[in-house]
Parts: C-alpha cells; sequence; structure tokens
C-alpha cells in the first residue's frame, strides 16, 4: 500500500510533503494562529506560497488557478474567521464543479466543540459546499486523508474537498509513508459509457433531422474539445454552449451559434426549441438554459452524457442517458455515428445566424461596453478571459472570440462578484506566459480589490478592465424592465478613482473615456507587464439583449430599443 | 408513496449528518430514520423512510451514492421484506384497569416491561400498522409517554442489500 521509507515528521512537515507528492508546486493563502505551525513548515519548502489580502480571494485564486490550469488548486486558511471567509470561493467551486483542496487550521482536539477563540465548525458549515470534508483527528491519517482529499477533487465529478486540521495535530510526530494507492469502497466514478446506450445514442442521431449538440462545462473539465468539434463535424449538427461551455469549441468555428439561455444569442434559442435531437454533453439544464422547463424543446429528444448520475433527468426527463466521462464517451460515440440529414437544418440555422445577430447600438462618441470586448478580443487573440459577474459577464460570453478551450473562467452557477479578480490572478500564477484579463464591472470589482497588494508584491500580471458605468448594471437592468425603473441602490457612480486606487498599491493605472482611447489603453496595459487596471467609462444604462425574462420559455424574448 | 431504504455507510462519525443535512437541503422529507452499527463494525445500516414518486426516490438515491461516506442504497420492498419497529408506551393503569391493558398487550404479543402503582410500560414490536392499532387501543385508558424507533428492514431469504 505504501512505497519508499518511513520518515518521523511532525503533522505539518508530513502535510506539506504529501502535497509534494500530489504534485502541488503553488498554495494561496493567509496564515493566522491556528495554522501557524503549517507555515512554520511551508517556510523551509519549496511550495510557492501566494500571500492574499483576504481568505476569499485565496479560494477563488486556486479555482482560477484549477480552471486554467486543469490541476488541482490549493487554498490554505486559519480557523474560524480565515476559514469562513474561504466559503463563498469553496461554494463558487462546488457550483462549477473545480478541483480544489483547501486546508484549513482548527483549534487543538482538546477545544473542540468549547466555543474557543477563533473556533469555526467548517467541516459542518462546509457540508453542503464541498465534494467532501475531512476533520482530522488522528495526525497519522494525515497522508490517507491528502491522498483521498486530491483524488476525490479531481476525479468523477471534480469539486471542492476541505481538510480541517487541529492545531496539535499539526505538532505531532508520525511515521510519514504516503500511500500510493487509494481505498475507497464507495466512491468510484463511471468514466466509460455503456456501449448498448451509446449504440441507441447512434441510432437516434441518425435518425435525426434537426440535432444540436448542447456543451457544458463538463466537455472542459474532461479536455474534450477536440472530441466536441469531432462529433460535431461528422454528424452536421450545431453546437451551442452554456456560460460554462464556452470555449470548448472555437467561437469562429461554422457550427457554432453560441450561447443558449436567458442572454442566449437568439438564434441558438430558436435553434433548441426547433431541435428534433439534443446531445447534452456535461451540461445540467439549468433554469438560465431552459427558461419555462415544460416548454424547453418540446420536440426534442434527448441524449444526456454526464460523469454525475445525479444530473440525469434531475430537471428535465432524458431519453438516453450515457453515464460517463465526456471525453471517453464521446470518443466511442463518433466510432458509430454517421452524418445525419441535416443539410437544410444547418441552413435554416444559418439563416437564423444571419437575421438575428448579437450586435448594439454603436457609438461614435460614448464608449458602448460591447465595444470594449470586441477591442479586448482583437487586442488580446489568445488571453485567458476571466471575469466578475453581471452585464460585463454577459458582454463577455457574447462579444469576445474564443479560440482555445480554458480561457474563459466565470462564475456560472453561484454567480460570485468579486470572483474575477483573484481568479485571473491564480490562473496568471497557473499559466505565466498567458496574457490574463479580468473583465470587470465597477460594482464587482470593488469586492476583491485589495488583491492589487498581493499582484503587485508578487509581481502576477494581471489586468483588469473595468466597465465602469456607475451602477450595479445588471440589477440596474432588471429595475428597468421589471421594476418601473426604481434604481433602488444600485447607483454607485463616483464610488472610487479606479486610476489612484491601482497607483496608490504600485498598479498601472489607466482610464478610457472616448472610444479611440479604448484601445490603446488596453495595448498599454498588456504591453506593460505589470499589473493593471483599465477605467473604461462606459455607457451608463446599456443592457444585456437579447434577454429571456426569468420564467418564460427561451425563445421569447424582450426586446427593447436602446435609447 | 412511501419507500423504505436500506442504506450502508461507512462507520465513521458525521456521516450521520451529511445524510441528515442531503435530505434537507435538497428538500426530501424523512418520515423516520433508524441507524447502527452492522455485522462489519466498520459500516453502518440506515433504515430510511421516505415518501415521493418515483423522480424524488430516484434522486434521493442518486444523490444519496453522491456521499463519499455512503456505501450503497437499496429500496427495500415490503412485499420482499421483514419490517418492524419498537414502541415502549406508558399507558395510566390500576387494580381496575392493569388485567384488561394485560389483555391487550397479550392479543399483540406486546410485553409489560415495567408496572407501577399508577402505569404499566408496553414494549411492542411490529409493522407501523400494528404499532398504531394498539396505541389506538392504549389510549382509552391515558397514553402517558410513547416512544417509537424508525423502521428497520431486511430482505427476506437469501437476498442481501
Amino acid at each position: 500500500m505504501t512505497t519508499g521509507s518511513t520518515e518521523k515528521v511532525n503533522g505539518a512537515k508530513a502535510l506539506i510533503k504529501c502535497l509534494e507528492k500530489e504534485g502541488v508546486d503553488t498554495l494561496f493563502g493567509y496564515p493566522g494562529g491556528q495554522i501557524i505551525p503549517f507555515y512554520n513548515e511551508l517556510y523551509d519548502s519549496d511550495l510557492r506560497h501566494i500571500l492574499v489580502r483576504h481568505e476569499q480571494a485565496a479560494a477563488h485564486a486556486a479555482d482560477g488557478y484549477a480552471r486554467a490550469t486543469g490541476k488541482t488548486g490549493v487554498c490554505v486558511s486559519t480557523s474560524g474567521p480565515g476559514a469562513t471567509n474561504l466559503v463563498t470561493g469553496i461554494a463558487t467551486a462546488y457550483m462549477d464543479s473545480v478541483p480544489i483542496v483547501a486546508l484549513t487550521g482548527q483549534v487543538p482536539r482538546a477545544l473542540i466543540g468549547n466555543d474557543a477563540f477563533q473556533e469555526a465548525d467548517i467541516t459542518g458549515i462546509t457540508m453542503p459546499i464541498t465534494k467532501h470534508n475531512y476533520l482530522v483527528q488522528d495526525a497519522q491519517a494525515i497522508p490517507r486523508i491528502v491522498k483521498e482529499a486530491f483524488h476525490i477533487a479531481s476525479t468523477g465529478r471534480p469539486g471542492p474537498v476541505l481538510i480541517d486540521l487541529p492545531k496539535d495535530v499539526q505538532n505531532i510526530e508520525i511515521d510519514l509513508q504516503y500511500p500510493d494507492r487509494i481505498e475507497l469502497r464507495s466512491y468510484k466514478p463511471t468514466y466509460k459509457g455503456n456501449p448498448q446506450q451509446i449504440k441507441r445514442a447512434a441510432e437516434e442521431i441518425a435518425n435525426s433531422c434537426r440535432p444540436i449538440i448542447y456543451a457544458g462545462g463538463g466537455v472542459i473539465s474532461s479536455n474534450a474539445s477536440a472530441e466536441l468539434v469531432e462529433l460535431a463535424e461528422a454528424i452536421m449538427a450545431p453546437v451551442t454552449t452554456t456560460l460554462m461551455g464556452i470555449s470548448s469549441i472555437p467561437t469562429g468555428h461554422p457550427l457554432y451559434i453560441g450561447m443558449l439561455g436567458m442572454h442566449g444569442s437568439k438564434y441558438a434559442n430558436y435553434a433548441i426549441q426547433e431541435s428534433d435531437l439534443i446531445i447534452a454533453v456535461g451540461a445540467r439544464f439549468d433554469d438560465r438554459v431552459t427558461g419555462k422547463i415544460e416548454s424547453f424543446a418540446p420536440n426534442a429528444r434527448i441524449i444526456h452524457i454526464d460523469v454525475d448520475p445525479a444530473e440525469i433527468s434531475k430537471n428535465i426527463m432524458v431519453d438516453i442517458p450515457i453515464l460517463g466521462d465526456a471525453k471517453q464517451v464521446l470518443r466511442s460515440l463518433i466510432k458509430y455515428v454517421q452524418c445525419c440529414k441535416s443539410e437544410e437544418w444547418i441552413e435554416k440555422v444559418n439563416q437564423w445566424k444571419k437575421e438575428f445577430p448579437l450586435t448594439y447600438c454603436h457609438s461614435q462618441d460614448t464608449v458602448m461596453p460591447q465595444f470594449v470586448i470586441e477591442q479586448i478580443s482583437e487586442v488580446c487573440k489568445d488571453a485567458i478571459i476571466v471575469t466578475e459577474v453581471g452585464q460585463h459577464q454577459m458582454w463577455a460570453a457574447q462579444f469576445f472570440k474564443y479560440s482555445k478551450p480554458r480561457t474563459f473562467i466565470t462564475s456560472g452557477g453561484l454567480g460570485t462578484m468579486g470572483y474575477g479578480f483573484p481568479a485571473a490572478m491564480g490562473a496568471k500564477v497557473g499559466m505565466p506566459d498567458k496574457t490574463v484579463i479580468n473583465i470587470a464591472g465597477d460594482g464587482s470589482f470593488q469586492m476583491n480589490s485589495q488583491e492589487l497588494a498581493t499582484v503587485v508584491q508578487n509581481d502576477i500580471p494581471v489586468v483588469n478592465v473595468v466597465l465602469n458605468n456607475g451602477y450595479l448594471g445588471m440589477v440596474r437592468q432588471w429595475q428597468e424592465l421589471f421594476y418601473d425603473r426604481r434604481y433602488s441602490y444600485t447607483f454607485i457612480k463616483g464610488s472610487v478613482d479606479f486610476v489612484k486606487l491601482a497607483e496608490a498599491y504600485g498598479a498601472l493605472g489607466l482610464r478610457a473615456e472616448k472610444p479611440s482611447e479604448v484601445r490603446p489603453a488596453i495595448e498599454e496595459a498588456v504591453r506593460s507587464g505589470r499589473p493593471a487596471v483599465v477605467d473604461v467609462i462606459v455607457e451608463c444604462e446599456a443592457n444585456v439583449y437579447p434577454m429571456v425574462p426569468a420564467g418564460a420559455a427561451i425563445n421569447e424574448f424582450i426586446e427593447l430599443e436602446e435609447h | 408513496m412511501k419507500h423504505t431504504l436500506a442504506v450502508l455507510v461507512e462507520n465513521k462519525s458525521g456521516v450521520l449528518s451529511r445524510v441528515a443535512s442531503l435530505f434537507a437541503r435538497r428538500g426530501y422529507n424523512i418520515d423516520s430514520l433508524a441507524v447502527g452499527v452492522t455485522e462489519d463494525p466498520d459500516i453502518s445500516r440506515m433504515t430510511i423512510v421516505v415518501h415521493g414518486d418515483g423522480h424524488v426516490l430516484e434522486q434521493v438515491t442518486t444523490q444519496l451514492n453522491k456521499l463519499i461516506d455512503v456505501i450503497n442504497v437499496t429500496d427495500i420492498r415490503a412485499d420482499d421484506a421483514v419490517e418492524r419497529e419498537l414502541a415502549l408506551i406508558k399507558v395510566a393503569a390500576d387494580v381496575e384497569t392493569r388485567a384488561e391493558i394485560i389483555q391487550i398487550a397479550n392479543i399483540f404479543r406486546a410485553r409489560i416491561v415495567d408496572v407501577a402503582p399508577k402505569s404499566m410500560t408496553v414494549e411492542v414490536t411490529g409493522d407501523e400498522g400494528k404499532i398504531q392499532a394498539i396505541e389506538k387501543l392504549l389510549r382509552q385508558f391515558g397514553i402517558e409517554e410513547m416512544v417509537r424507533t424508525g423502521k428497520i428492514a431486511l430482505v427476506r431469504g437469501a437476498k442481501k442489500v
């Protein structure tokens, strides 16, 4: 079960050695009283530790690192408030199925349950938002627990795992032997799809005239982009993606019809509604995608490929479930499929594409937010785009042209404002040769702007482009459309001078107020090789369109003229 | 419709709370839950009675299976299983009613496990219906206190969960 010789080390050192064995190179964290023994050992270790300025950022950075690299991200905090500050980041990773391991300090075992100073029941608190968690009661179990934690986080449907380490456990000396095998009798994810089901799916595809592929984040996490494109081309089916599935197929691919759902392209929503067969891959029929579920794709049979059995028929009954890893299932499915009779269908979809393109009102004087995204797209073709949450996030989904997987990183499920900047930081640490742009709003950026200190201190040149409209824009849009323009507490204009804020931290601060200034500012920020904030003053009441109101069928759009 | 689930779990601290919180946050109702260690000291067995249609049952089962500490989940069909609950019922009793209560207990193959000057405690095992029946009959004497275990169940014959 174990390899190598036994060595005697304390729990903290054992933990570090185990992390090294798992291939961890970077931790994002913040020290505190109950995790000091771990930090004491970390001082002598080769692991890179990025000291954040708020634990929430550590969790998001680990998440961004994981999404950009495909490896498991690691964050560390102390007990109590340190641990509870991780919670939003852990929940974000849970909702988007991102593999992270969170390490938290805990009060010594003898004090657990006594309401000790900085004690919080973090395993209890994170039970609903982790794939699994551990409270380490026995120091000798550390190697096994670390091995299991990384295995659980990164396999099957990935997700966050938390390990809570009482301070005394970190100090106890143990015989360190790192196990090379896992024995979890209750956890055996299915990867290989059932061959019968795959054959049935191939038959369905052969009989279909209006097929559509609906791809989600599972395609990206299982690295199945090549297979996705191959299947689409083999059967000549249009591909729509969820927000999480963006970048799984190049935006410019002729079969790609963009994102579907609430802010999806009209042609994607029309296509899914008119389809006779949906091939769902690593997607979960979320309410933002399906709209009113009773009216969703009324004439379509559904093939659902997913690694998580609990997603099958959770929101919508499927006809052919295929349990397994997207990459493996698609590979076998490709072997059986033939091109279906979809020429007319493709023509129709292309017609919709021409007739209802994604567009916006262009302006010579005011900077339109969508224009900024297009400029970023032209200047930074191969960049990793990270976003905060809100209108800018939807525009980044709609108007940037993605060419490679793992280049669009966003909080899809939880919709966490303040996610983007720390996640961008994590992505840049994981992929130092890539340009990393955080597309932000002026509301979201202020939720974790303290991380400017982290990126400056650690020289992590992330470029933040703030689409500054002086509003909490998405809420304002809803207030405009559904609450009679009563802009209750969404006006935030003048909250801070972002240029000076950047400069105060020692980062580069730039501002663009006219359309002609946008591109030079972005180019300068990227060229500088420094952490930067580009404050772009944009049209303050631009809306995200198309829009399907919550609870409506996804082909019922709101269309209002821009004023 | 009611379903009886036999859930084998790792015998570790915190498992009960993982299972219970899953039911709470997914909005499934537990009618009863009984838990105890099995013939293997590393494994505990929970018997959970839930109500809901086939879709709910399917969701409960797959969500339970996602918990790392859950080893397996089996839906035990009533016609195929031995099902038991146990109840302790403290009934008001005096010289005049004692004999009648004993008679009722005998009919239900229940046992008198404690007698005091003004009360008696009856222990009864059986399925839900039997326990409801004896409870109804004893009510006329005045039930002072009652405690019931959740249902436990084993599949008949050689089959195991």
